[in-house]
């Protein structure tokens, strides 16, 4: 099929969707490349270079349009792009089909097919289609480059003849794969290294890249991983408890990079106008959300703002299009793993396989339909998994737990208690007063028994066999009460028994004995 | 002796016992324990005997000397592997001592009742007892009666099975009659029935019918089970026989011989409760013999055993920090006991960490293998239940496994399908390596294919665990 690959027509977006490597790799698998005319010039890669691996270069986007199956390109199309779409025809793209309800329903009247980047789910074998990922990893570095380059100071610390130049203090808030990034950045760079998220678990990623993480004393931190690896809005007092810890942490932090997005949501406001207020002269703030309304209040989307009290906050949005080379080869390698695997067979066919659980998240419209939003994946987020959370119980939940488990025992024990006493009042009112007190006897006897038996040591059973074989020879007794009969038989059968009892109690006791005398402590 | 002062030794044997019990909750204390039963029964006989109502003082005193004597010979002649079958043996005695002591009830009673009045009242001892008791006394007295001879009976014939079965005499598979369980309930059945003429009148006959009919359900009950069950057939027959001794309490009057038989009876119930618990089986199950039937087909495995020779299993001793020895019943058949704490030692000697880890279904008996490596003079603090060993398996450098299986077979945990699903088992499949001792290949006692021998970590040391032991100590 024909693989066609638009020039991005937003401001300042230099990215592409396809370079010449991907274009040999695409040919490989059956399909052949449009291209149109200085799609990859802002990203470095020349028309010449796409017609020497063989793509075809056109001179419009609706050239593009016209001669192919599946359209590539980066950014969410505009509705000039979509009205051009036709049946059939797939389109491949940032589309955050939660934003752009409009625009989904257009390329659904269409009847064309979207596939999302944004929207390929987050498990293991969809890594390498993870264009949001890939895009996050670059937009992290970036950012602390930006800062870098507005922060007229060293990141690291020196010791200098000519004076001691303390490190400086980086603030990475979100740690998803661009905090990670960040993380990773600044701290290579020397910086004293923080880094805040609310999914607890993130913690041990945070320190394996050499940042601290700011505790929150917080019981209801959430479990991130349930929602696909990505944060959840969190509740009210732990958004108090977090601002609180920032408003601590502003006078002393030299950068702050703020990362937090929650999926289909617009960014959460983390950095107040007061803690901007608060922080050091010379200060900056890079604002990663800034496309979504960003984390900081003071952040204008797409430019660089200075505050009265000299805070740099620079809120680009486009730190993937400032890397534009390696932001398209990174996409366009994913858009590549996308298309291998909407061409099973490697035979140039496209087959839109909706069982599968990566086409199926990610495509929004399919065959005059809208399929946002996916059901949930079958296979759980590649995020970590804690290993299964054992809430820690409040003491009132543990003294609650402890009283009803002590209720329900009550309840068997009396229960129990009860029906035995019944069945002993049913034999009492029958059975005449002298086998009554011989029952009262068993009845206890078998109640001290079990009590006695439970704390024999496992070691010990055979010889706990054995002696309770010795003492049961006790029957000796009835025996020897039956021995001084004036019948023959009795006499007869008494000896007998009272001679096998013999042996049982002797033999017994000996045999214990022996088997005790043979264990000993090293 | 006045009656007073026999109730009074009474009291302190039932103590004793009590205490006696009690008192094997620990190694040291338990060499005390022994004393206390000992003491007890003493005590016990001693009162009885110089009681009021005895006679025949010479016959009790040759009997007494004969079995003693007979007693102390079994006691000291007995090797430790054979400790199931002693103690089956001597199940076997109580039941029929049960047996004939109700007879001699019923005997009595007959005797007792036919006399006059003038008679009967100067009747002492047990007879005695008989000749005060009114007519609804005389109606439970004969319930005890048939109870104790009941119980005594399947106890009597149930333990020459199981001694039969243990020593090898008789086939160690389950076996049933046709018409399987159907027969054990025709019989109990019409032992009830029994039971109803007997306390009615219908004499000595019905006594004796039901003798016969307890005497099959013993012997097709454990007839029944086999393998691996023999434990809890063990610990079960131990309870029964402690029942088959308070019900003869009741008949005599005796409160001594109920404690006794109470306190018996409850340890054998609980010891096959622990049983039970530890094949993941309930008790009824065990009872009617045979394994679950199984849900589905059983898990293939795939793999084949990999065999290795002494030279082998040495180097990879001497390379091991920690090894925990598995023993099973193939060591005390091969009597391989001693060899493997002679193993223990030397390994002991360089330094490593050796320790037992003894499931406690293994062997027989309940806690058989500790007996056996007690024999051996293994210390017995290195000698560790399934519960304190199993998180330590991923630690161990060598697991050597001599003679089990099902205890250390991953399909209880692995495949639901498996007959032994659910059952808690010995992890050693997750140490680093597994050594496997075992006569060859094939299945084990419950007929039940291992995949732990098919597994990567595991070797299989083939020969007699005896011999096979023997050489491991030489390489070493």
């Amino acid at each position: 099929m024909k693989i066609g690959v638009l020039r991005e027509s937003f401001e300042g977006e230099s990215r592409v969707g396809m370079t010449p490597d991907s274009s040999i790799q695409l040919q490989k698998l059956g399909h052949s490349c449009v291209i149109e005319a200085g799609a990859g010039e802002k990203a470095g890669f020349s028309d010449a270079a796409y017609t020497a691996v063989g793509a075809e270069i056109v001179r419009s986007a609706q050239a593009v349009f016209e001669a192919t199956d599946v359209v590539v390109k980066v950014r969410p199309p505009r509705d000039a792009e979509v009205s051009h779409l036709r049946q059939g025809q797939t389109l491949i793209s940032f589309f955050y089909p939660a934003q752009n309800g409009d625009l989904l329903e257009q390329a659904r009247e269409r009847g064309a097919t979207v596939i999302a980047m944004d929207m390929v789910p987050r498990i293991s074998r969809a890594q390498k289609m993870d264009a949001l990922s890939s895009m996050a990893n670059i937009a992290g570095y970036r950012a602390v480059i930006e800062a870098g380059n507005h922060f007229g100071r060293f990141f690291t610390g020196q010791v200098t003849a000519a004076g001691k130049v303390p490190p400086a203090k980086v603030l990475v808030v979100g740690a998803g794969v661009a905090g990670l990034a960040a993380i990773g950045t600044a701290t290579s760079l020397g910086a004293i290294t923080y880094a805040f998220d609310v999914r607890p678990e993130v913690a041990e990623q945070i320190e394996s890249m050499g940042a601290q993480f700011v505790f929150l004393d917080f019981e209801a931190a959430q479990d991130g991983a349930a929602t696909g690896g990505y944060a959840a809005p969190s509740s009210p007092e732990f958004r108090e408890k977090q601002l609180a810890k920032f408003r601590e942490l502003a006078p002393e932090i030299d950068i702050v990079i703020t990362t937090a997005l929650i999926p289909g949501r617009p960014a959460p406001k983390l950095w107040t106008a007061d803690m901007v207020q608060a922080m050091k002269t010379g200060s900056v703030i890079v604002d990663l959300a800034a496309e979504r309304g960003g984390n900081c209040d003071l952040t204008v989307p797409d430019e660089k703002v200075v505050t009265d009290n000299g805070v740099t906050i620079v809120g680009y949005t486009d730190f993937p299009s400032r890397m534009a080379a390696q932001a398209s080869t990174l996409y366009a390698n994913n858009i590549r793993h996308m298309l291998t695997d909407l061409t099973p067979n490697k035979d140039g066919m496209v087959v839109h396989n909706m069982d599968d659980d990566v086409i199926r998240g990610a495509t929004v419209t399919h065959q005059g339909a809208i399929t946002y939003p996916p059901p949930p994946p079958k296979i759980q987020a590649i995020a970590t998994r804690p290993k299964e959370k054992v809430r820690e119980l409040t003491p009132e939940e543990k003294r609650a737990g402890e009283a009803a488990a002590f209720k329900a025992q009550t309840r068997t024990q009396v229960g129990l208690l009860v029906a035995g006493g019944l069945l002993i009042a049913l034999v009492g009112a029958y059975a005449p007063g002298s086998f009554m007190a011989h029952f009262i006897v068993f009845a206890l006897a078998c109640f001290v028994g079990f009590q006695v038996i439970w704390g024999v040591s496992h070691s010990l059973h055979t010889p706990l066999m054995a002696v309770t074989n010795a003492i049961s020879g006790i029957v000796v007794l009835g025996a020897l009460l039956q021995v001084g009969s004036g019948h023959w038989l009795v006499v007869a059968l008494a000896s007998l028994s009272f001679l096998i009892a013999t042996i049982n109690v002797v033999g017994g006791f000996l045999v214990t004995r022996r088997m005790l005398a043979m264990f000993q402590k090293s | 002796m006045s009656t007073g002062l026999v109730s009074a030794a009474y009291v302190a044997a039932a103590i004793l016992f009590i205490l006696s019990l009690g008192g094997l909750s620990g190694q040291e204390s338990a060499k005390r324990a022994v004393w206390y039963g000992i003491a007890g029964m003493a005590l016990a006989v001693g009162a009885t005997v110089f009681g009021p109502g005895i006679g025949n003082y010479a016959v009790i005193a040759v009997m007494l000397v004969i079995g003693s004597a007979i007693g102390w010979y079994v006691a000291k002649t007995v090797a430790m592997t054979e400790m199931p079958q002693l103690v089956a043996a001597l199940h076997s005695f109580v039941g029929l001592a049960a047996v004939f002591i109700g007879f001699n009830a019923d005997l009595e009673l007959t005797r007792v009742l036919a006399l006059d009045e003038a008679a009967r009242s100067g009747l002492t001892g047990f007879a005695g007892v008989l000749a005060h008791k009114s007519g609804v006394e005389i109606a439970i007295l004969r319930v005890e009666v048939f109870l104790g001879v009941f119980i005594g009976a399947v106890t009597f014939t149930g333990s020459v099975i199981a001694f039969g079965k243990l020593a090898g005499k008789v086939d160690g598979k389950a076996r049933k009659l046709p018409g399987g369980h159907g027969l054990n309930a025709g019989a109990a059945l019409l032992s009830l029935v029994l039971l109803v003429l007997y306390v009615n009148g219908a004499g000595i006959w019905a006594l004796v019918a039901m003798t016969l009919l307890a005497f099959f359900i013993g012997y097709h009950l454990i007839m029944g089970i086999g393998g691996a069950d023999m434990p809890v057939v063990v610990s079960m027959l131990n309870s029964y026989s402690g029942w088959a001794a308070a019900a003869i309490g009741f008949t005599l009057g005796n409160d001594l011989l109920i404690v006794t038989g109470a306190l018996v009876g409850s340890s054998g119930a609980i010891l096959s409760y622990i049983m039970c618990k530890a094949m993941n089986r309930s008790f009824i199950s065990v009872i009617l013999g045979g394994f679950g039937a199984t849900t589905g087909p059983v898990m293939a495995i795939a793999g084949e055993q990999i065999a290795i020779d002494a030279d082998g299993v040495a180097a990879a001793l001497d390379e091991a920090d920690s090894v925990v020895i598995v023993p099973g019943y193939g060591m005390a058949v091969a009597q391989a006991q001693q060899s493997v704490s002679e193993l223990t030692r030397r390994l002991r000697a360089k330094g490593k960490d050796v320790r037992f880890a003894i499931h406690p279904v293994a062997g027989r008996l309940p806690g058989h293998m500790n007996v056996l490596l007690a024999e051996a003079k293994v210390p017995y603090d290195i000698v560790l239940e399934m519960d304190e060993i199993n998180e330590d398996f991923p630690e161990t450098d060598v697991v050597i496994v001599i003679g089990s299986n099902d205890i250390v077979n991953p399909a209880a945990q692995e495949d639901p399908n498996s007959p032994i699903a659910g059952m808690p088992v010995l992890e050693v499949w997750k140490a680093k390596q597994v050594f496997v001792s075992k006569r060859g290949q094939g299945t084990g006692y419950s007929g039940i294919e291992n995949p732990l021998f098919y597994k990567d970590n595991t070797r299989m040391f083939y020969g007699d665990a005896k011999a096979s032991i023997d050489l491991l100590v030489q390489a070493i």
